[in-house]
């Protein structure tokens, strides 16, 4: 009964912790072990409410399972035992550590069963999420993870003063949907919705993440994204209000992918993309769209991980990571250029690969809810995520032009951990229902028919052909797009810089002012009573005396009459 | 349209950077969409809305769809592309 007393978030706590003191070669066997550990306590968990405790005067549930939460959990163990496979060779220890604490805290969020519980391992993340974007090393990462960490602290502040209000107005802290019907659950959805990279505040995620180590963006990618995504199932289902923003980050992750030349950020980009065809699910509500939702989060950290792995596997072997400075790698990288080219087939939805079986179960939760203008606007999301991560991503990085490089692939344990990947990418396309039986709905949904799978195809090809036909507009620049962190990064800095400017304007003139007033009275004072003044004068003695004799003389005249 | 490069050191280009080859993948390529299309005159496509249902709907709607997103961000990034060394400076 060890996992009762046991959270599976401890023992990968516990792992973070020992990485550092450990001897070296015995590192490995932390970093892969706990992962697995975890994976094993996870799912000898049964449903409901398995531990509690006492925290300030409030009874918490550590853990709550539901298949929903045991879906959720199962993929972050999975990606933090792939990740560290990834990472463990290459990564410095302490990523490594913040790695699986970072893991931790997702899984924490995953079984919380309160939402003080939740907030605890929520900014555990946050903390330890910045730490690995510090871990990128370079002067860019260090100032990209201080803006993260201030963009994940205010959102940490919105949420806990959202949980304390429905502490105060309901006195529960449970996990259930919340109504918004009041200023509370406003804050928490804000909180929440701020991880999930949503408009206005969406810009941090392809800020930071692009400036991590090659295997530090594998592992922000897979948990604070699809936390949020978890939250807002449990907090937040059926809410109208997700069905527009994850429209929106739809649309922007695609135009925003477009215009960008960092491979790393494209798929950055596209991440946002990707959630929001989670949080549009979740907004549409139903059974079928909660699954697809889950199911794609599922779906989704495995192929995003396996592209930016791919990706990471470039900038580690070349030290590049600018698509105007890369192409042609497929010859010298072919493993590494067959498991971006599956993970972006994945990502695109192409039949036979996990994204075709996923994503499809939110198109259809949108044609039975008759959203036609939702649905359209799907169709046209999923051609164009094809565009922007299926053919750009592998298009400029391993064909495009011949750049001269010849990088090999990358290392044994880096290469295993795409080959698994790209592995489950396609076995779950091929068995979906392995994946179904997971989810945490009844599926009654057949992915493979003839119908779907032609116009599936036909939308996926004739994107391709729009692709290469307008390729000549797609021409790679060195340049980056000015997104909402323009508003905090210069807007706000210049306007400071002028208020700076105007108030030592102010302070100049009034100093001069002052000066002239000041001498003003110095002069008048010291005509007075300077050396030279009247008050000042010395008198001589003579004339004292003198005075003296005439103010005796007026006394003595006073006295006698 | 990137056989401008010029092979290293005399070794032969592979054969994706052969400019003789550009054609036959064009007409790969469009042989295979072609096929995509004409399969449909043989399988029923349900639509969910009706007008989905329409010969070639899905691949007319792929193609002008990306072809507006592509359009729209080119037009887009005149507004917001910037150096990519714009934010150097940052304090």
């Amino acid at each position: 009964m060890l996992e009762l007393i046991f959270p599976p978030a401890f023992i990968l706590i516990l792992g973070a912790f020992l990485i550092g003191p450990i001897r070296a070669p015995l590192r490995p066997l932390i970093v892969l072990g706990t992962p697995l550990l975890t994976l094993y306590a996870i799912w000898q968990m049964g449903d409901g409410i398995q531990l509690t405790a006492q925290f300030l005067n409030y009874e918490i549930q550590l853990i709550e399972s539901s298949p929903l939460r045991r879906l959720f959990a199962t993929i972050f163990a999975i990606m933090a035992f792939v990740g560290g496979l990834f990472a463990f060779r290459q990564a410095k220890w302490w990523e490594l550590a913040a790695a699986q604490a970072y893991a931790a805290g997702a899984i924490g969020v995953s079984f919380a069963g309160d939402l003080i519980t939740m907030f605890l391992f929520w900014e555990l993340m946050a903390i330890f999420s910045t730490v690995v974007v510090w871990c990128g090393g370079t002067e860019g990462a260090r100032k990209a993870g201080i803006r993260y960490a201030i963009m994940h602290l205010v959102g940490g502040v919105l949420l806990k003063i959202g949980i304390e209000g429905v502490m105060v107005h309901t006195g529960s802290i449970e996990i259930q949907p919340i109504p918004l019907t009041n200023i509370d659950g406003w804050l928490i959805l804000i909180g929440v919705l701020i991880n999930a990279a949503a408009p206005p505040l969406s810009a941090w995620l392809a800020d930071a993440y692009p400036e991590s180590s090659p295997s530090g963006s594998v592992f922000l990618s897979a948990f604070t994204t699809k936390t949020a995504v978890l939250a807002l199932i449990l907090l937040f289902p059926g809410q109208q209000i997700l069905i527009w923003i994850g429209l929106y980050m739809i649309f922007y992750g695609i135009i925003y992918a477009l215009l960008e030349n960092d491979m790393r950020r494209i798929l950055a980009y596209s991440i946002v993309n990707q959630v929001g065809f989670m949080v549009c699910g979740i907004g549409i509500g139903t059974e079928m769209a909660i699954n697809g939702a889950s199911a794609h989060a599922f779906a989704h950290i495995i192929y995003k991980a396996l592209l930016l792995m791919s990706a990471g596997s470039v900038l580690y072997m070349t030290g590049r990571r600018k698509c105007s400075e890369l192409g042609g790698l497929y010859h010298s990288m072919p493993l590494t250029a067959l498991c971006g080219i599956i993970g972006a087939l994945a990502i695109s939805a192409f039949p036979f690969t996990s994204g075709f079986i996923s994503k499809s179960m939110i198109s259809q939760s949108a044609a039975d809810q008759h959203l036609m203008m939702v649905w359209l606007l799907l169709l046209a999301a999923s051609a164009g995520v094809f565009l922007h991560a299926g053919i750009k991503f592998p298009w400029f990085v391993f064909f495009q032009k011949d750049s001269g490089l010849r990088p090999k692939d990358p290392p044994w344990n880096m290469r295993a951990a795409m080959v698994l990947l790209a592995a489950a990418c396609i076995l779950l396309g091929i068995f979906p229902e392995w994946l179904y039986r997971l989810l945490p709905y009844p599926v009654d949904y057949v992915p493979y028919t003839a119908s779907h799978l032609l116009t599936q195809l036909q939308l996926l090809l004739f994107s391709g052909l729009a692709f290469f036909a307008l390729l000549p507009l797609m021409r790679r620049t060195l340049t980056i797009s000015l997104d909402f962190d323009w508003v905090y990064r210069r807007l706000i800095l210049s306007l400071m810089n002028r208020l700076i400017c105007l108030l030592s304007c102010l302070n100049t003139a009034l100093r001069n002012a002052s000066n002239r007033v000041f001498s003003i009275i110095w002069t008048y004072i010291g005509r007075h009573h300077g050396p030279e003044g009247m008050l000042a004068r010395t008198w001589p003695t003579g004339s004292v005396v003198t005075w003296v004799v005439v103010l005796l003389t007026v006394f003595l005249l006073f006295s006698i009459y | 349209m990137n056989n401008r490069d010029s092979a290293q050191n005399g070794v032969q280009k592979s054969w994706l950077y052969r400019p003789e080859n550009h054609k036959k993948l064009w007409w790969g390529f469009g042989l295979i969409l072609a096929a995509t299309v004409v399969v449909q005159l043989f399988v029923p496509v349900h639509g969910h809305f009706g007008f989905d249902g329409w010969f070639g709907f899905s691949a007319a709607f792929g193609f002008l769809s990306c072809a507006l997103m592509v359009v729209f961000a080119k037009l887009l990034g005149y507004l917001l592309k910037r150096p990519d060394n714009y934010y150097d400076d940052d304090a």
